[in-house]
C-alpha cells in the first residue's frame, strides 16, 4: 500500500527519471546481466554488450513502461494488461528475474541520484517495483 | 571453499577501504529499518523508531550500524575462511538474538545501495557483482549454524 506521501515522492522521481530513461534502463539491464548471468538467456537475439544500441533501446522501453504505470498506480492491472499477455504467453521470462531486475533498477537509481535516493524514496520505489512485478506476472498461471 | 579472483579481491577491499564505518554503517542499518520496517522487530529495546527521522537520529541505532561494519571487516580479513570466522556469530544470531536469516540479505542489499549512492558510476556492474558475491558469502555464513 502506497501512502499519499509515497505517491508524491514517486511522481517527483519519475518526472526526473523519464528524460534519462535509456541510461537508467541500460545501466539496470547491464547490472542484471553481469550479476545474474542466467538472465542473459532471454536476450540471445540482441546485442547486449555495454554501450550497444539494443541495450539503450530496450532499457528505455522497460523504464518508460515502469514510469507509465506509476502515473496511475491504482489502475496498474489495466495499464499493464498488454504487457501481462506478452510476458505470460510469448516471452515467458521466469518471474524471479523481475526481482533481479528490480534490485538492479534500485542500484541504478542510487548511482544516478546519489544522496537524493533517500530512504523513504527507496522504500516507495521498492514497494512500487514489487507491485509492478506482481501484476506483470498475473497471467502466468 | 569460495574461490576469489584477484579482480574480486581488489574490488571488495577497494570498497571496504573507502567506507567510513561510523557513517556508512548507520546509514545502511537505518535504510534497512525504513525500507523493511518489519526488521524493527529486533530493535525493541533501542528506543524511538517511530518514523524515518527518529530512526536516523537514534544514537543506539547508529552505534549498532557501526558495530555491524566492524563485524564485516572480519570477513574481509579472513576471506578464505568466512564460514569459520562467522560460526560463533551465526550461533549468536540464531540462539540468542533469534534473527530470521532472511533478514541478513535485506541489510546486505541496503548496504549495497548506500555504497552505490556514495560511489556513483564507479560502482560499475563488475564491481557490483564482486561485492554482491562477497555479501552473499557473508550472509550464507551467518545463517549456517541455524538449526
Amino acid at each position: 500500500m502506497l501512502s499519499k506521501k509515497e505517491k508524491e515522492l514517486l511522481e517527483g522521481a519519475w518526472e526526473r527519471l523519464t528524460p534519462v530513461a535509456k541510461y537508467i534502463g541500460a545501466d539496470a539491464l547491464l547490472r542484471m546481466f553481469t550479476t545474474v548471468p542466467g538472465s542473459k538467456t532471454y536476450f540471445s537475439h540482441l546485442d547486449i554488450r555495454p554501450g550497444s544500441d539494443h541495450l539503450f533501446t530496450h532499457g528505455k522501453k522497460i523504464v518508460l513502461a515502469i514510469a507509465e504505470g506509476a502515473q496511475n498506480i491504482g489502475r496498474l492491472t489495466e495499464t499493464l494488461a498488454p504487457l501481462q499477455t506478452l510476458h505470460a504467453y510469448l516471452l515467458r521470462i521466469d518471474p524471479s528475474n523481475f526481482k533481479h531486475f528490480s534490485h538492479c533498477m534500485l542500484i541504478a537509481l542510487a548511482v544516478h541520484m546519489g544522496e537524493d535516493f533517500s530512504e523513504v524514496l527507496h522504500a516507495a520505489m521498492d514497494k512500487y517495483l514489487s507491485a509492478f512485478a506482481a501484476v506483470l506476472a498475473e497471467k502466468y498461471r | 571453499m569460495v574461490v576469489w579472483t584477484d579482480q574480486e579481491r581488489a574490488a571488495i577491499s577497494g570498497i571496504m577501504g573507502g567506507l567510513v564505518y561510523e557513517d556508512d554503517g548507520p546509514k545502511a542499518l537505518c535504510r534497512c529499518l525504513i525500507v523493511y520496517p518489519w526488521t524493527q522487530r529486533y530493535f525493541g529495546a533501542f528506543g524511538n523508531l517511530y518514523n524515518a527521522e527518529a530512526i536516523k537520529n537514534n544514537p543506539q541505532i547508529a552505534a549498532h550500524g557501526t558495530k555491524i561494519l566492524h563485524g564485516l571487516d572480519r570477513a574481509l580479513k579472513n576471506m578464505d575462511s568466512i564460514k569459520e570466522t562467522y560460526a560463533e556469530l551465526s550461533i549468536l544470531h540464531s540462539e540468542k538474538l533469534h534473527v530470521d536469516p532472511d533478514n541478513f540479505k535485506l541489510l546486505a542489499d541496503c548496504l549495497t545501495i548506500v555504497i552505490a549512492a556514495k560511489m556513483g558510476s564507479s560502482f560499475n556492474p563488475d564491481i557490483q557483482a564482486s561485492w554482491q558475491k562477497f555479501l552473499s558469502v557473508v550472509v550464507s555464513a551467518l545463517g549456517r549454524q541455524y538449526h
